[in-house]
């Protein structure tokens, strides 16, 4: 009988566990093993090294670091924002609150190939802000906002901060405000209480924040084509550039495989900082 | 930031008059720092609404207001059928979505078994891997198991990257879930079939809900790896917007790309809406 048992809830958990799991490893798992695979095969199917010898190109290594050097500061930049901007939604009023949070979830859900889109519009040499400019007599020549660095930053900003803001507020909200006042109360002045007792309890909502933005960041397309044009480029350029036009998939998959290293560098470090918490959705 | 502390911590009554002033101060910051960003989210998805009703046929210079372009878009069959097909491998994927998400969270949640970890990891991944290396790995594997792209192989992709957001999110759900109601449906005779549907499931429906329209949301916004894996000549919206968005040659596009934000309020609503009601049950 109790051996019946075990052996049903055995079967139980395969039932749960096989279909998903299943799709999972053939739909996901499987597919990334094989860019580990093709990074060491040439067209003939035959072993190299030359994928990745491209990849330490200094151009190619040129990208990697500007794309991480964007990513990092999109991300930094990211959180400065919405520190404020959750800490001034977690204090309103309950009403006021789910306005505010409704104002969020809104672009959250937006697609982001038109906002991002929406973003460039703006800025173009004959968009709104420098017709406006012009307009005004600021300006005499258009103002060229776009194809730069900064340019990419600043929609990956844009795109990526409700997912930011969100988890930064959620971790705000279930934050003891009584705590600080008891920091306070025992003598601790403004900047102290706020490095010793505000910032490690709503740290794990600062860390989803900032994986929720890197990752996209890092392996941004739609951006870095949008706004950064042909001059500012981003490693997620490059790949897809060898699988469209370019037809390199040797030296597209080592590219690849080197992003997922770096990214889960930073997911490691995440965990470690996080000491394994989850990113809240 | 030492202002903006003391602008956060709930002890007026106490507050002498140059601290009094420290919290105004600090919270005219936070004020302006929050209207500033919520502008910086919204400006632009507004000013290209706007322009989705110019008549100018290129630049931002106001000409005249028009409804045109809608026309012109809803007379645009391609347009139209593209939609239709993002409508479909949506709803599709996002059933099967739901269905594996669900069984696996179960399993995940409510058993223990050897390799749980590797499934931990697993289910995660797709939160943490760029979207663009997923896109790739999938390119090659169909492409190496002689796989032809099309309707299948986007649903197989859509399926596989909204599964563990789908699991994520009544994970959540189920963590929080109080087992006891369970033990007394069981006590009172019901077997663990009934439990289930009478009990378990009614009581993780918001989750699911949720899981639900991130999955559907998710599937309609998919670009990257959508175009990797889609077959020639067969398009979902966002796939068939991306090569007009990046020319941006007519203003058709603004008026489609309005139409997309439209769908995406109503989405953010309706899951309010949703949960609402069922939080009052």
């Amino acid at each position: 009988m109790a051996t019946l048992l075990r052996k049903s809830r055995a079967l139980q958990l395969l039932g749960l566990m096989f279909p998903g799991g299943f799709w999972m490893v053939v739909f996901f798992l499987l597919p990334l093993l094989f860019i580990v695979v093709l990074s060491f095969l040439d067209n003939e199917r035959l072993f190299t090294l030359e994928g990745y010898q491209r990849v330490f190109d200094p151009l190619y290594i040129g990208i990697f670091l500007q794309s991480i050097w964007i990513s990092l500061l999109t991300t930094i930049i990211s959180l400065l924002i919405s520190f404020p901007v959750a800490l001034f939604m977690a204090r309103l009023p309950k009403g006021w609150r789910d306005i505010a949070l409704f104002a969020v979830m809104i672009p959250f859900w937006t697609n982001f190939l038109v906002r991002t889109y929406a973003l460039q519009f703006l800025m173009r040499n004959q968009g709104p802000i420098n017709l406006l400019l012009q307009w005004i007599g600021l300006i005499d020549e258009p103002l060229s906002m776009l194809n730069t660095p900064a340019a990419v930053m600043v929609g990956l900003i844009y795109g990526n901060l409700p997912f930011m803001i969100l988890p930064v507020y959620t971790s705000l909200e279930k934050f003891d405000w009584t705590l600080l006042e008891a920091a306070q109360d025992l003598g601790a002045s403004a900047w102290p209480a706020f490095f010793r007792v505000m910032l490690p309890l709503t740290a794990p909502g600062l860390l989803s924040g900032s994986i929720l933005t890197f990752v996209p960041a890092i392996g941004s397309y739609v951006t870095a084509e949008l706004m950064g044009g042909g001059k500012a480029t981003m490693i997620g350029r490059v790949i897809a550039g060898q699988f469209e036009q370019a037809q390199n998939w040797t030296f597209g998959s080592a590219m690849s495989l080197i992003l997922m290293v770096i990214v889960t560098i930073f997911a490691l470090i995440y965990f470690r900082l996080g000491r394994g918490e989850r990113v809240a959705l | 930031m030492a202002q903006l502390v003391s602008a956060s911590s709930s002890a007026p009554a106490n507050v002498a008059g140059e601290s009094r002033a420290r919290v105004s101060a600090g919270r005219l910051v936070l004020t302006t720092i929050t209207a500033a960003t919520f502008a910086f989210l919204y400006v632009p998805i507004f000013v290209l609404i706007i322009f989705s009703f110019n008549q100018a046929k290129s630049g931002a210079t106001w000409t005249g207001f028009t409804t045109e372009w809608y026309a012109k878009m809803f007379a645009n069959e391609d347009l139209i059928e593209a939609a239709l097909n993002s409508l479909l491998v949506g709803t599709i994927s996002t059933l099967v979505a739901v269905v594996l998400g669900t069984l696996l969270a179960l399993a995940m949640e409510r058993y223990s078994f050897k390799g749980k970890a590797f499934w931990d990891g697993l289910l995660y991944m797709p939160v943490i891997i760029p979207e663009i290396v997923a896109g790739v790995s999938l390119l090659l594997f169909f492409a190496f198991i002689g796989l032809e792209r099309g309707f299948p192989t986007l649903l197989a992709a859509h399926v596989a990257f909204t599964t563990p957001f789908v699991y994520l999110t009544v994970r959540a759900r189920l963590a929080d879930f109080d087992r006891s109601v369970e033990e007394a449906a069981m006590d009172l005779g019901a077997d663990e079939w009934h439990t289930f549907w009478r009990i378990t499931l009614p009581l993780l429906m918001p989750g699911v809900v949720s899981g639900a329209l991130l999955a559907f949301t998710l599937s309609m916004d998919d670009f990257i790896i959508s175009n990797f894996v889609k077959g020639v000549g067969w398009n979902t919206l966002p796939v068939y917007v991306w090569p007009q968005l990046k020319r941006a040659v007519s203003p058709e596009i603004n008026a489609a790309s309005t139409m997309l934000l439209l769908f995406s309020i109503f989405i953010v609503v309706l899951s309010l809406v949703l949960q609402r009601r069922q939080s009052r049950i």
